[in-house]
């Protein structure tokens, strides 16, 4: 079971990067190694519009910025997260949270 | 390992790059820079921050920074340079400087900035000092950079005017005064990716968290404009038939707010005519948008109770940009959108604190009646384009060029750029540029990294400072704060200090009155009641007190006048959509479009050659124009200069995803990584500007591969407004594509 996670509010996730350089810079993760990965995706509607939309994923280098938590601080992906679409916290909260929003990720996760 | 204290400060270029305004805390161990967070307590960001703010220790202590003063060695262009003293250097400067003004004049000597941020106070203060009024973003074609917009809104308002997104209150979205817009036009820009002109672009999206529905004007489609409710896919370079047809439709369908007409607004009936003349037809025709969506996103603006427009640099790059901008104010302006929550907010810097003197009066006081008579008379370009003459200080990038390149009315002989890689960024025609300048005497170059520009032109360079080096403030527009140092790379100094220090060399007598640049804050912070120190001390940020610098509907409460009467602060007292200021200046006084100078309609032959119209100047949330290729975290998520091609069109030429191609027009061809996306649409192409590869040799004839790459030597010019103000085809070029092998090279 993991006890804590990350919920993504995936309507507002705008690809900025923020999140990865922020786990980067706590982690003094030269290039090449992330605890997150953003991705956009491109793709058509079926009136034929185009939608763009964006998600970051937890790699298994995300350990929840174990070291913030204990300082009462929030992991550096969620605290610096542009558009504040990131929230972390216990699993069942977020879960609780997660089924009031339209469109959400929940990552449970348990670092390695 | 010491102990970490950890400093708030705000971020105002250099190092992100960007136009600033955030929180940022660094956190400082044995007098190093180990991390930068967003700060938590600044009403701005909240604790948030963005890639270049959390990449800053890469930044600062990159191994290719410049630490102390240059002096080059070999010839230009050889990337021979030694390292001097600070007082060397400025010796240096003093004894070129002064030998060109006593042979030619102080105006033969040109001071050059990039985009705004932080560097307009002091490269004025170091201008005006030595006498020059030839102070110019050279290479931006028509000054396309906000100027148009704050043409626009002057001369009409009588103040500026933005997107209220709460930020003019401490308490932001709490605020119970504070109503989300209904609507958001969001003209002509990407705002989760940049921070333009004292705004922070994802306030937009906090905006839209809230409730606040998107009208998305952009030609291409971003994650902002596949959210929008609707959607005006326009044609680059055609936003004033829009606004026309917007207001048109506006007005046509008695949808405008008549109570606010009625009271406040001077020349509504010429407006009215004017617009008259864009019916729906012909402007959906114009824009290629489809009119029942130009209609219903109309409708939905004007009907909203509230309402904003924020808007981007596209506007001033439209041929005769300042009037665009007229337009499209005219629009929050009959629909009574002005000063109201979730309006266009009248933006004032906070306590009425500018960081440098603009009025007659004050720059008399510090640098003499010459100054100010030269101003008038010498400046360039003023006696050619009316708003040059009549609004703000600068000179004509347009018209500089020209003159150093035939001398006439009379010779440039220097250059001091300061916060601007002339070379490989800004220039449209960057080649004309590049040959123009090698031309001059003396080049002395302000700046962080070599690039492009240092290499091909300096003579000698200043290494500046980063802000967690620097003591700065900022009140634009607000809140008002400090910058304070914390930390000392090299001998790397601030913009303020190196300008200060010389410029006291050349104005002894009107600068004799402060020791130091921060007693200079001092005075400038003086209507706040704080000093430097005083503000940092209260956490780095204040915002103005209840009355005249803080909204809403300032005009009815008798705050924007100096005779404290309601109204506006224009001679009329109202909005004066029929703008007498443009009357006067010899301008059209209504909003008019104008087609691109490039298009199948205004070039039909060159559009058979070139049938596809070049996008440039988007943002990246890595990069800040030409900077930050050299960071690591930063170039690992976009390695290359890519082209967005749409998969029609990629087909059509053969073209697979990833390979390397050319961008080419009658000027030249740029190489670019396609990239096939759905983004643009078929007639379309997008690609960054700014590329050169630090990583490449810089001497000539390399200069870091910018011939390879640099965009802006495929976009021709001169292409000013009527104005002056506004232009350039940044936007609206023509190009084909080529592979490779077939193109050559
Ligand atoms: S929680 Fe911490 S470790 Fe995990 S992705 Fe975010 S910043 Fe990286
Ligand atoms: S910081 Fe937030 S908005 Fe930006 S990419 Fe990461 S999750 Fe998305
Ligand atoms: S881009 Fe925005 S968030 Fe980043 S440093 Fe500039 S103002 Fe701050």
């Amino acid at each position: 079971m993991a006890k804590y996670g990350i919920l993504i509010d995936t309507d507002f996730c705008t690809g900025c990067h923020t999140c990865e350089i922020a786990c980067q810079q706590e982690h003094d993760y030269p290039v090449g190694l992330n605890g997150i990965k953003v991705t956009e995706y491109e793709y058509k509607l079926a009136n034929g519009k185009v939608k763009i939309d964006c998600l970051p994923f937890l790699t298994d280098l995300c350990d929840l910025c174990m070291g913030r938590q204990a300082e009462g601080e929030r992991p550096s992906c969620v605290k610096h997260c542009q558009t504040a679409c990131m929230k972390f916290g216990l699993t069942s909260d977020l879960s609780a949270e997660a089924a009031t929003r339209p469109r959400a990720v929940l990552y449970t996760h348990t670092p390695k | 390992m010491g102990k970490i204290d950890v400093y708030p400060t705000t971020a105002w270029s250099a190092g992100t790059g960007c136009h600033g305004g955030c929180g940022q805390n660094l956190f400082v161990e044995d007098g190093k820079l180990v991390k930068v967070e967003g700060n938590e307590d600044h009403p701005w960001n909240q604790g948030r921050s963005c890639p270049r703010a959390l990449a800053m220790t890469q930044y600062v202590y990159h191994e290719d920074r410049i630490t102390e003063p240059l002096i080059r060695v070999g010839e230009r262009g050889e990337g021979k340079f030694e390292p001097i003293s600070w007082d060397e250097a400025l010796d240096y400067c003093e004894e070129k400087m002064g030998a060109i003004r006593d042979e030619h004049g102080a105006e033969s000597v040109i001071f050059v900035q990039g985009t705004g941020r932080d560097i307009g106070g002091p490269i004025t203060f170091l201008a005006y000092s030595y006498g020059s009024p030839n102070w110019v973003q050279l290479g931006l074609s028509g000054h396309s950079c906000y100027t148009p917009r704050l043409g626009a809104m002057k001369t009409t308002l009588g103040e500026f005017a933005v997107a209220d997104c709460s930020q003019f209150l401490e308490k932001r979205y709490d605020d119970p005064e504070w109503e989300a817009p209904e609507y958001i036009i969001v003209w002509g820009q990407n705002p989760p990716n940049t921070c333009p002109d004292g705004f922070y672009g994802p306030w937009i999206v906090d905006c839209m968290q809230r409730g606040s529905k998107i009208i998305s004007v952009d030609p291409r489609n971003t994650w902002m404009s596949t959210r929008a409710e609707y959607h005006l896919q326009i044609r680059p370079g055609t936003d004033g038939a829009l606004a026309l047809g917007m207001l048109n439709i506006i007005i046509e369908e008695g949808i405008y707010d008549k109570d606010f007409v009625e009271k406040w607004v001077d020349g509504f009936d010429a407006i009215k005519e004017r617009a008259a003349e864009y019916p729906l037809d012909k402007v959906a025709a114009i824009t290629e948008i489809p009119a029942a969506d130009i209609q219903a996103a109309a409708r939905a603006y004007a009907n909203a109770k509230q309402a904003a427009i924020q808007w981007g640099v596209p506007i001033d790059m439209c041929p005769d940009g300042t009037a665009v901008a007229h337009a499209i104010s005219c629009l929050w302006t009959v629909t009574g959108n002005i000063d109201i929550p979730g309006g266009q907010v009248i933006a004032k810097p906070a306590f009425g604190v500018t960081a440098y003197p603009f009025s007659s009066e004050e720059l008399v006081e510090l640098y003499g009646k010459d100054l100010v008579e030269r101003m008038n008379e010498k400046r360039i370009g003023a006696d050619i384009y009316p708003m040059y003459k009549h609004f703000r200080g600068w000179a004509s990038p347009d018209v500089t060029i020209e003159q150093i390149e035939t001398g006439n009315p009379y010779p440039i002989k220097g250059a001091w750029i300061q916060t601007a890689n002339v070379i490989g960024g800004q220039a449209a025609r960057a080649k004309f540029h590049y040959d123009a300048m090698k031309k001059l005497d003396f080049v002395a170059i302000v700046d962080l990294f070599h690039n492009p520009t240092t290499m091909a032109l300096a003579d000698i360079i200043l290494p500046a400072a980063t802000f967690p080096e620097k003591n700065s403030f900022r009140s634009w527009w607000t809140p008002m704060d400090s910058i304070k140092k914390r930390v000392q790379v090299g001998e790397c100094r601030s913009d303020w200090e190196i300008n200060f220090e010389l410029a006291k060399r050349f104005n002894p007598e009107g600068l004799q009155r402060w020791a130091t640049v921060i007693d200079y804050f001092d005075e400038r912070m003086e209507p706040s009641g704080m000093t430097f120190d005083e503000l940092d001390a209260k956490g780095g940020w204040a915002m103005s007190p209840e009355g005249p610098g803080r909204p809403y509907r300032r005009h009815e409460k008798g705050h924007l006048r100096a005779d404290g009467k309601p109204g506006f602060n224009t001679p009329s007292g109202k909005v004066e959509l029929y703008n007498k200021s443009f009357e006067s200046w010899g301008m059209d006084p209504l909003p008019f479009y104008t087609e691109p100078p490039q298009s199948e309609a205004s070039t039909p032959e060159l559009f058979k050659k070139y049938p596809l119209v070049m996008i440039t100047g988007a943002r990246s949330n890595l990069f800040f124009h030409s900077e930050h290729r050299q960071i690591p975290w930063l170039r690992e998520k976009e390695p290359d200069p890519t082209v967005e091609i749409h998969p029609d069109t990629a087909k059509e030429y053969g073209i697979y995803d990833g390979e390397w191609i050319h961008l080419e027009n009658d000027m030249g061809h740029i190489k670019r990584k396609a990239l096939i996306s759905l983004k643009v649409k078929p007639n379309h192409v997008q690609t960054l500007h700014g590329w050169f590869k630090p990583e490449a040799e810089g001497a000539e004839p390399n200069l870091f591969n910018v011939w390879d790459y640099q965009v802006n030597q495929i976009i021709p010019g001169p292409q000013a407004s009527k104005s002056g103000f506004g232009g350039g085809q940044y936007k609206t070029t023509l190009v084909r594509l080529a592979k490779i092998s077939e193109g050559g090279a």
